[in-house]
């Protein structure tokens, strides 16, 4: 039903006010109209190789193979993407979209800020007006990023509101979204919102999967035996999970953040301990208290710091065509230096998750076949986070 | 006690429009919602809006969001509102919609809501996250039970659209007065009157107007041309100032302007 908007089994949807409703019909509409025009993919494609850098490499981490003794595993290497991680994918496609529909004011939300950075730097590169929100919690540990997006010509708008993150940053762009609709389309960071955002980044993201399939079949003959990779919102998951659903043997593999632990209650953990509920426009699982009111959730991971998930991974998990782990906050910054040492690359502490959960199960895939990791990003920005984190540990 | 669309009809046959006010529950504070309520009923108020507060109101603006989460620091939770309604329904029959996020509802059990609600003497619902046809479970839900399901039209609902959601409405369509989140404005939208002339014309349900309402001038003016005034944001600023008494007076005011406009016009143009 048109009004009900695209669900995946009993998720999804459109909880919105009113107002958008027209605006996402006529996203849906564009998009759909996009789709079938050979002219937008011609485009969308050269600028993913020209501009972007696209395909990236898929590298064999041969040492970290053998520290982890496990089989072959192999770094789909989103992170050498321009801008350092796989959000660029899926802004330059808005990015087009917009054009398309003529709007030419852009807003966006960020956590970790790489979302916004890849927003600035298409709004740059398009010419477009960009507002990019952001909480006051991430501005402070991703300073950097800040930095990076007000070079790239966007405004920066700290959310002082709620828990003052990335939840709170999406609130606010969703709320700013009411107020100018007419001219402002919403470049939404990950696969959620309300239909079709959810639809539109995984197919935008989906490039990531469809490469290294087929970088896998080139280099080893096969499909891999299980993918892995991090879920915050879900979007660098759903696009490499998105080339392999239907082959039944491929297991995937969501890794979300336990944070101090699932029984800390300071996690991002959304489908491991939360229950399905309605936030940012979508039914999906959700971090939620016994009257409804949302959880705060916690991650050493600015980018994981969600307590929403994507609702097709709601799906895959009641379906049980992906499972879902959880990798601690200390975890994770351990395989950050693991994999720092290791093979001299510094990965996005939210990857650092993907990295993690690999090294626990190599050993049961060593007869199994190849491990497929997705590396979403790189950790130039986490770095001053992570010193700032040990510094203190050292001198306590 | 009168239905909400009878409440409409009574005021009409005044020559008067329906004032509406909202009020966030919980807020100042849980102990003093019942005076807030029974406050404004004192001061013209004649369907009111009680606000569920949720973590995450992205409707809103920042004077309600504000009012939700100090109710929600102060302790309030759905079952917290549903008492402070049936304390509120021993003093007065003033027809009262509660007005929500979903969230809140589901993990509530709707369907336990639904009765829980009109128990406690609710008399409509209006859910700010579900469109219509957004959820049809829900949207049955609602239609099947003795609350009415009070729906919302924007400026930016395509006429064809507008028509289903009157046809599916209950009680009142409440017309957003521009696009945005709630807030007091210093200006109304341009072609406010044009539009409410345009819809009221085009439905049957009455029409009232929120978002953006703050001062008499401006409740004289959309009570002139619509059926009912909604006003939320600049009311939550005279509570957070005043308290019951100062949200009191300031509906007064409205109350004062809206009736004098009705007067002047009648005299002006006969009754």
């Amino acid at each position: 039903m048109e009004n009900e908007g695209e669900r995946f089994g009993p998720f999804g949807g459109r909880y919105v006010p009113e107002t958008l409703i027209s605006a996402l019909d006529e996203l849906t509409a564009a998009y759909e109209e996009a789709t079938t025009d050979s002219t937008f993919r011609q485009e969308l494609d050269l600028l993913l190789r020209d501009y972007v850098g696209r395909p990236s490499p898929l590298y064999r981490a041969s040492r970290l193979e053998a520290h982890a003794d496990g089989p072959p595993i192999f770094l789909k290497r989103e992170d050498l993407n321009h801008t350092g991680a796989h959000k660029i994918n899926n802004t330059i496609g808005q990015a087009l979209l917009a054009r398309r529909m003529g709007k030419r004011r852009i807003i966006a939300e960020t956590g970790a800020g790489q979302h916004g950075v890849a927003t600035a730097t298409a709004c740059a590169l398009f010419d477009f007006e960009c507002v990019v929100y952001m909480g006051e919690v991430d501005v402070e540990r991703q300073a950097l990023n800040v930095y990076r997006m007000e070079l790239l010509g966007a405004e920066v708008k700290p959310v002082g509101s709620g828990t003052r993150t990335l939840k709170d940053a999406t609130n606010e762009a969703i709320r700013d979204w009411v107020t100018n609709v007419e001219t402002t389309h919403y470049i939404i960071g990950s696969v959620v919102g309300p239909s079709p955002f959810p639809r539109i980044v995984r197919d935008f993201q989906e490039v990531i999967g469809r490469e290294a399939r087929e970088q896998m079949l080139d280099r080893t003959g096969a499909l891999p035996a299980a993918i892995v990779a991090c879920v915050g919102g879900g979007s660098n998951a759903m696009g490499i999970f998105q080339a392999f659903r239907d082959e039944a043997e491929v297991e995937l593999i969501g890794v979300e953040a336990a944070g101090e632990g699932l029984n800390s209650e300071r996690h991002s953990a959304t489908l491991a301990a939360g229950r399905p509920g309605v936030l940012h426009g979508a039914m999906s699982y959700l971090l939620q208290d016994s009257d409804g009111q949302v959880s705060p959730a916690h991650s050493i991971s600015a980018g994981l710091d969600y307590p929403g998930v994507g609702p097709e991974h709601s799906y895959l998990k009641d379906t049980g065509r992906a499972q879902y782990v959880s990798v601690t906050d200390e975890e994770a910054l351990e395989a950050f230096h693991t994999l720092s040492d290791l093979e001299g690359i510094i990965p996005a502490l939210e990857s650092a998750h993907a990295i993690a959960h690999v090294l626990k199960i190599a050993p049961e895939y060593r007869d199994r076949g190849p491990l497929l990791v997705c590396l979403s990003g790189r950790g130039d920005k986490d770095v001053k986070h992570v010193a700032r984190i040990e510094e203190r540990a050292r001198y306590l | 006690m009168p239905s909400i669309s009878e409440r409409f009809v009574e005021r009409r046959g005044e020559g008067r429009a329906t004032l509406v006010p909202y009020v966030t529950s919980g807020f100042p504070s849980r102990s003093e919602t019942v005076e807030v309520l029974t406050g404004l009923v004192e001061a013209g108020g004649d369907v009111l809006e009680l606000g569920i507060p949720f973590s995450d109101p992205l409707a809103d603006g920042p004077t309600i969001q504000d009012s939700t989460f100090r109710a929600l620091e102060g302790g309030m939770t759905v079952e917290g509102t549903l008492e402070v309604l049936a304390e509120f329904r021993r003093e007065s029959d003033a027809p009262i919609v509660l007005f929500s996020y979903l969230n809140p509802l589901l993990t509530y059990g709707l369907e336990a809501f639904l009765v829980d609600a009109t128990e406690a003497g609710a008399q409509g619902l209006l859910l700010t996250d579900v469109p219509t046809g957004a959820d049809p479970q829900v949207e049955d839900a609602i239609l099947d039970s003795a609350l009415d399901l009070i729906r919302l039209v924007a400026p930016t609902t395509r006429p064809d659209r507008a028509s289903a959601i009157a046809a599916q409405g209950q009680g009142f369509l409440y017309y957003i007065s521009r696009t945005g989140v709630t807030g007091a404005r210093e200006a109304l939208a341009a072609d406010l009157e044009e539009e409410v002339r345009v819809l009221r014309a085009a439905v049957e349900l009455p029409v009232a107007v929120g978002f953006g309402i703050s001062t008499p001038e401006q409740a004289a003016l959309i009570g002139g041309v619509a059926d009912g005034v909604i006003v939320g944001s600049a009311l939550i600023q005279a509570l957070d100032e005043g308290g019951p008494d100062g949200g009191r007076a300031f509906l007064a005011t409205l109350r004062l302007a809206m009736d004098q406009e009705s007067t002047q016009r009648e005299l002006t143009y006969g009754p």
